[in-house]
């Protein structure tokens, strides 16, 4: 097949950053020629566009692609093509997750012939170990979980907090549950885990646990209230109390009016007003915390589910629908309303299932656009007629890197306990403890966990980590040395190679245009060995690598 | 609660909460660049942080200090044996050095091992009564460079990350190009997250490698062992094998992808990097800082302040001396000494002490009483009720004591001077109103320094007896 390329390799290299349009089209068509002839052998197939399947239009698959695309026509933006195979295995891993497909994944996956292959491999995700990693860890940053300053879970009560979200999110515990749990439960912060919620503020008068409560479960940042209303929400939590024990830091959190009453001077008022304006008695014998939950978690309360679906909206797309997710006010209106309603409804439907928001989510044609757009960018990526590019998240990102190149990550904590003390083959979507860290997860936005809001995560490109993943000791060591590249470092036959790198690092085969300038860094007929740590290097540092797409 | 960028008082709001990531005009790119690479992208994400800064005084403070060095002496070294010599004490205090060393100037003598650092009394200060009574390694460390305690519910900022903080926004400050802002030598601290509610951003570079080694292997920009060739070589598959960025030329993200990689390159392959190579010096200079890791941190940090930088924190480790403590410092003394009085004369010969603020002090001093008995063996402990700092440049006087300590150096005497005063003249000098505030991405105003209503706040006033 070398031999047909049609243009020199040298060439090739010469292509800049930004690329030169008249090149790129022929390319282009250069590469389709290549394609029909490598179909031709029955090879594997490849386009020149591997990213898209340049034959098809999207079509609506469910009812969030009507919603959208109808809006999308009346805006006049064009959405992009429907992404490729490679594309779409590399993204819903990324994005379920967390994780980079295998080689042997991808290989398995795009030589499936099924009709509906994308859906069983999305069934099949929601069972991975990993997708419950992965989303307590997104989770943990809503709840602040970390041992640390300023939220002082403490390393046992985090262990058990974490375990918690993690279980509940494995077992797929209904989201009203979920929620209910969390803000009405009593006990020690060792054996009743989700009491830790109360724990987890950096504030822990009742005005700020109703901040924490109103920033969680409603997407609403009570800054924006007036205080009036703050100070009403704020009695729901006036009779929180928290009690030390015997055993080191061990705290119990219990609903306990005596003490409100006779310590604090905080007397309960007959009536109060919750957030949408309704007034509910109290009653000195029901835990003020429970009248809250009850309301909060009614099918018709406006807050309590389009803040969770407008959530894993925002996880999966890197924007909400409402944006910032955790910023609902109404100079703040959502850019495709009919598709909040519709997953909210949907959401009470199926019985508070988050997995059914996920599938719908991930089995739209909307989700499964390409990433190029073929409007104006700005509004493409604000409707959401293409699937943004994104920086991986710190720790996925690394994650990722110890996978390809086989290697584990030295880990540490500023709370010297038996809990933080991590392995170094732990992947860091899995730990538990925001104050466990490494020096990559800090260069790399990973957020503290001080605040719980959305904006605390930064997935943006800097030039320290620019230099850290082209230059630094840390990632060459792993792509030199590492035993998962190990096959590149000395090879015979540079094509499978190639192929196996491109597979592993990049989830899709090469084109036949990317395979002739790979083969151009062998000499051409040469027997001698290959050392293709360099291509690897390139390829690692690509932006399709190191962004989602 | 004021709201971002609210009216009157606000001087400078930084970026909009809501501005999108791909409004990215061409205006701010020449900002970006004008900036420069670790510019730490100041404006738009101080904007998605909902950082800025709240609120300045009407008039504008006029320093004329344009960067700021720290040794900072990780461990507490000992008062006595450094800048507050007591030789009337007697041997269960001053131990092994029972003699001093007279400056330059009259009446102020130091310890008996800082031999050249004695022959420039006249370009520094010495503060012989800082304190703050704590005893802990961690929580002195993050009071004396925060300013404050910790333990309510925000995280402090190092005050290196303020000033970078305050620098980013100021294209009048003489800028560091395309090297990082802040940055430590050589390994960060650690133990706390200098950057605090700053957020990752303001977290400083640290170099790691040794810079007493050839090459000094600066993380990320020095790889020994690669060759430039090679560099560049990569540097060609890393954009023909790039398929995505090609698809997508105009989007902000991959823009982003792009700038960042250049200037990540200009450190790796342009000229910029070699600022820090200690070996670009002559040998003499590079005998006179002395041939080890501290001496070279410190002629590193001069290249460094040169070009721009805007503060530098040389970790300088291993003054916690429980035991041996006399031995330890029979080694450690003189090499600290030539390179800290090598480095303040370097600056001042070059003209720069004027405009850059050197400090040398550590978390707290250490026991005056040595503990002779095993297994301390001649040790000195943690000792946070008076120990000492030196200050010099940037508009501290030289030649002056600040306070005193009694005469076994175990409390102050007088004019007591907390953290908070030290960091709060180092603000001033640099140009920044010490009761400015930051806002915090929770929304609230944090000042620059404790109030007097906050909790431990105490201040014996700002440095003004040595302020220019």
């Amino acid at each position: 097949m070398a031999s047909v390329s049609l243009s020199s390799p040298r060439r090739r290299l010469d292509v800049g950053p930004r690329g030169c349009p008249p090149l790129f089209v022929k390319a282009w068509i250069g590469t389709f020629l290549i394609a029909a002839f490598v179909g031709f052998l029955g090879l594997q197939p490849a386009r020149g566009n591997p990213f898209q399947q340049e034959d098809r239009e999207p079509t609506p698959a469910n009812k969030i692609d009507e919603l959208i695309f109808a809006r999308l026509k009346s805006l006049g933006i064009r959405p992009a093509r429907p992404c490729s195979d490679a594309v779409f295995i590399r993204r819903v891993y990324l994005d379920l997750i967390g994780t980079l497909p295998t080689e042997a994944e991808v290989r398995r996956f795009l030589s499936d012939t099924a009709e509906n292959k994308r859906e069983k491999l999305i069934d099949a995700l929601f069972d991975r170990p990993e997708f419950a990693d992965y989303w307590a860890l997104k989770w943990g940053d809503v709840l602040r979980i970390k041992s640390e300053f300023p939220i002082n879970l403490w390393p046992n009560a985090v262990q058990a907090y974490a375990r918690w979200v993690r279980a509940a999110i494995a077992q797929n515990m209904p989201y009203d549950q979920f929620a209910r749990e969390l803000l009405t439960s009593s006990g020690s912060n060792f054996r009743v885990p989700p009491v830790n919620f109360y724990r987890a503020v950096a504030d822990r008068s009742p005005s700020g646990l109703a901040a924490a409560a109103a920033l969680t479960f409603m997407g609403v940042r009570v800054g924006s209230w007036p205080p009036e209303s703050v100070d009403q929400l704020a009695v729901f939590f006036s009779q929180v109390s928290y009690k030390s024990t015997g055993e080191w830091k061990e705290e119990i959190v219990v609903w306990d009016p005596l003490h409100a009453a006779v310590e604090k001077g905080i007397a309960l008022p007959e009536r109060v007003k919750l957030p949408d304006g309704t007034e509910v008695h109290l009653s000195a014998d029901r835990d003020p915390r429970e009248v809250f939950a009850d309301w909060l978690i009614r099918p018709e309360n406006p807050w309590f589910c389009r803040a969770v679906v407008n959530r894993i909206w925002a996880w999966l797309f890197g924007r909400g629908i409402v944006h910032e997710p955790d910023d609902f006010r109404p100079d703040n209106p959502p850019v495709h309303p009919d598709v909040l309603d519709y997953l909210a409804q949907e959401l009470v439907a199926a019985k508070y299932d988050l997995r059914h928001i996920y599938r719908l989510i991930v089995t739209s044609q909307t989700y499964q656009l390409s990433p190029i757009p073929r409007s104006s960018p700005e509004q493409s990526a604000k409707y959401f007629a293409h699937y943004a590019v994104r920086r991986l998240e710190a720790e996925v990102l690394i994650d990722a890197i110890n996978q390809i190149t086989g290697t584990g990550e030295d880990y540490w904590s500023m709370v010297p306990e038996p809990y933080t003390i991590v392995p170094e083959w732990q992947r860091s979507i899995a730990l538990a403890d925001a104050s466990i860290t490494s020096t990559f997860l800090e260069l790399f936005g990973r957020p503290p966990r001080d605040t719980g809001y959305f904006s605390e995560r930064i997935n943006r490109m800097t030039a320290g980590q620019r230099l850290h993943l082209l230059n630094s000791s840390h990632i060459l060591r792993k792509i030199q040395q590492g035993p998962g590249l190990a096959f590149a470092r000395s090879t015979t036959t540079p094509r499978e190679t190639i192929e196996r790198l491109y597979l592993t690092i990049l989830s899709r085969y090469p084109t036949p245009e990317e395979m002739d300038q790979a083969r151009s860094l062998a000499p051409a007929g040469s027997r001698r060995t290959v050392d293709l740590t360099d291509l690897a290097w390139a390829l690692i540092n690509s932006s399709e690598f190191l962004y989602r797409h | 609660m004021v709201s971002p960028g609210g009216i009157g008082e606000v001087v400078l709001h930084v970026g909009q909460s809501e501005a999108p990531q791909s409004a990215n005009g061409s205006l701010e790119r020449r900002a970006f660049l004008r900036r420069g690479v670790f510019g730490l992208l100041g404006l738009s994400l101080a904007g998605r942080y909902g950082l800025g800064i709240a609120k300045a005084a009407n008039e504008k403070t006029t320093g004329r200090a344009k960067a700021v060095i720290q040794i900072w002496m990780w461990g507490g070294p000992s008062h006595l044996d450094t800048f507050d010599p007591k030789p009337n004490a007697g041997y269960e205090y001053c131990g092994a050095f029972a003699g001093v060393s007279k400056t330059n100037v009259d009446g102020i003598v130091i310890g008996e091992l800082l031999t050249e650092l004695a022959k420039h009394a006249d370009k520094y200060s010495l503060i012989r009564s800082m304190t703050h009574g704590v005893n802990a390694h961690e929580t002195a460390a993050y009071l004396v460079q925060t300013g404050r305690m910790p333990g309510d519910r925000i995280v402090y900022p190092h005050f290196g990350a303020v000033i970078t903080f305050f620098g980013t926004r100021d294209t009048n400050v003489v800028n560091a190009g395309l090297i990082p802002p802040y940055v430590v030598l050589t390994d960060p601290q650690g133990r706390f997250s200098e950057a605090g509610f700053l957020g990752p951003r303001y977290k400083p570079f640290a170099t790691g490698g040794d810079p007493a080694r050839t090459p000094f292997a600066v993380e990320g920009i020095i790889t020994p062992g690669t060759t430039e060739t090679q560099q560049r070589r990569r540097r060609e598959l890393l954009v023909a094998f790039d398929t995505l960025r090609k698809q997508l030329p105009n989007d902000p993200q991959i823009q982003e992808l792009v700038r960042a990689e250049e200037q990540a390159y200009d450190l790796i392959l342009g000229e910029t990097g070699k600022a820090f190579d200690p070996a670009q010096e002559p040998q003499e200079v590079r005998d006179t800082y002395g041939r080890n890791t501290f001496g070279q941190s410190c002629l590193v940090a001069r290249r460094l302040i040169e070009r721009g930088v805007r503060f530098i924190t040389i970790n300088y480790k291993g003054w916690d001396t429980h035991k041996d403590h006399f031995t330890i410092m029979r080694r450690k003394l003189p090499e600290f000494d030539r390179a800290l009085a090598a480095l303040i004369n370097d600056l001042a010969q070059r003209g720069l002490l004027e405009s850059t603020i050197v400090l040398a002090f550590g978390e707290f001093g250490r026991t005056p009483k040595v503990a002779w008995e095993a297994p301390w063996n001649g040790g000195r402990h943690h000792w946070g009720h008076v120990f000492s700092a030196l200050v010099a440049g940037g508009g501290f006087k030289g030649g002056c004591v600040v306070g005193e300590s009694d005469d076994k150096g175990m409390y102050v005497k007088s004019r007591p001077v907390y953290p908070t005063d030290l960091i709060g003249s180092v603000y001033q000098l640099m140009g920044i109103e010490p009761t400015a505030s930051l806002r915090h991405p929770q929304g609230f105003d944090v000042p620059l320094l404790p109030s007097k209503e906050e909790m431990n706040a105490q201040s014996g006033g700002l440095l003004t007896e040595i302020m220019a």
